[in-house]
């Protein structure tokens, strides 16, 4: 079962900033497990400009998640299109390999805000699955975990260089709203179950705890 | 940002300095030829595509198109509909 969680934060920064920030996101304060980011696909279609990018992040792996996967790193694709005219960026990531271990999907439109024409709003959806008899819930618990510690994150590197590269423009940060998740408090407690379960295997093994995959966008 | 392959970083360094600058200058302003970082890009992809085949990277896994395919994955419909 696909786990879909969304949340929103705005940029003080105008869609132009942003979109021009967003190539140069990596490297920033934020962003260490970030290895390398190439550009393997660039096409210009109408006005619209199509990208494929591929990241590779370094992989912490519990004790507990080694059984599943020993790679060191993990690869990552990033689609994006950006529509000058409307003024629309959207982004679309999934790690590739493992992904019946762990997979994260997210999604992120960058548009111009409605309740102010000079800053950008960031609407992010992500799906985490976990394939793993016996042990999806927990892979997918901690995934979700981490992921939410991680699009602070993001939001925070990405300001960081969009400060940088445009330091007039803003003092104030973005802010972003909690993550929302469409799962019923049964399954929110089913949920932390895993996580305990898993946690409670991660302490019994003596290692430190952490994601067993990188997630997306950090 | 570093490239995959080490051999790589000056090419990719030279090709993203194009793009930034077609970016900013060229494409936000609504000029969609991208002729100016051709060559950069050219260089620099030949080199990527080989550092990718000695990090035995399943190119087919990148060359799938998900975003606007029939395999994006979609939000959920809202729950009290």
């Amino acid at each position: 079962m696909v786990k879909y969680y969304e949340s929103t934060s705005v940029f003080h920064f105008s869609w132009d900033q942003v979109a021009q920030g967003f190539w140069k996101r990596y490297p920033n304060p934020h962003s260490n497990h970030v290895l390398s980011e190439d550009t393997v696909f660039r096409e210009i279609r109408g006005s619209k400009l199509f990208t494929k990018r591929l990241l590779t992040k370094t992989n912490r792996v519990p004790k507990w998640g080694e059984r599943f996967v020993n790679a060191r790193t993990v690869k990552i694709v990033e689609e994006s299109i950006i529509d000058p005219k409307e003024k629309v960026l959207i982004t679309y990531t999934r790690n590739i390999g493992y992904v019946r271990v762990m997979s994260i999907v997210e999604k992120v439109i960058y548009k111009v805000s409605k309740e102010n024409m000079n800053w950008t709003v960031a609407e992010r959806s992500a799906w985490i699955d976990s394939q793993v008899f016996g042990f999806g819930r927990a892979i997918q618990a901690f995934g979700l975990e981490r992921f939410r510690k991680n699009c602070k994150q993001m939001v925070g590197g990405f300001n960081y260089v969009l400060t940088s590269m445009f330091p007039h423009t803003s003092v104030s940060h973005a802010t972003s709203d909690e993550v929302t998740s469409h799962t019923s408090s049964a399954k929110k407690d089913a949920l932390k179950d895993a996580a305990k379960k898993a946690t409670d295997i991660a302490k019994s093994k003596a290692g430190p705890i952490y994601a067993s995959c990188q997630p997306n966008q950090t | 940002m570093n490239s995959i392959g080490e051999n790589c970083n000056e090419l990719k360094k030279q090709y993203d300095n194009c793009f930034l600058m077609w970016f900013s200058e060229k494409f936000l302003k609504g000029d969609t030829n991208d002729e100016m970082c051709a060559p950069f890009f050219k260089v620099y992809q030949q080199c990527v595509k080989k550092a990718m085949k000695e990090n035995h990277i399943d190119l087919k896994e990148i060359e799938k198109d998900m975003l606007g395919s029939a395999d994006e994955c979609s939000a959920p419909p809202p729950k009290n509909s």
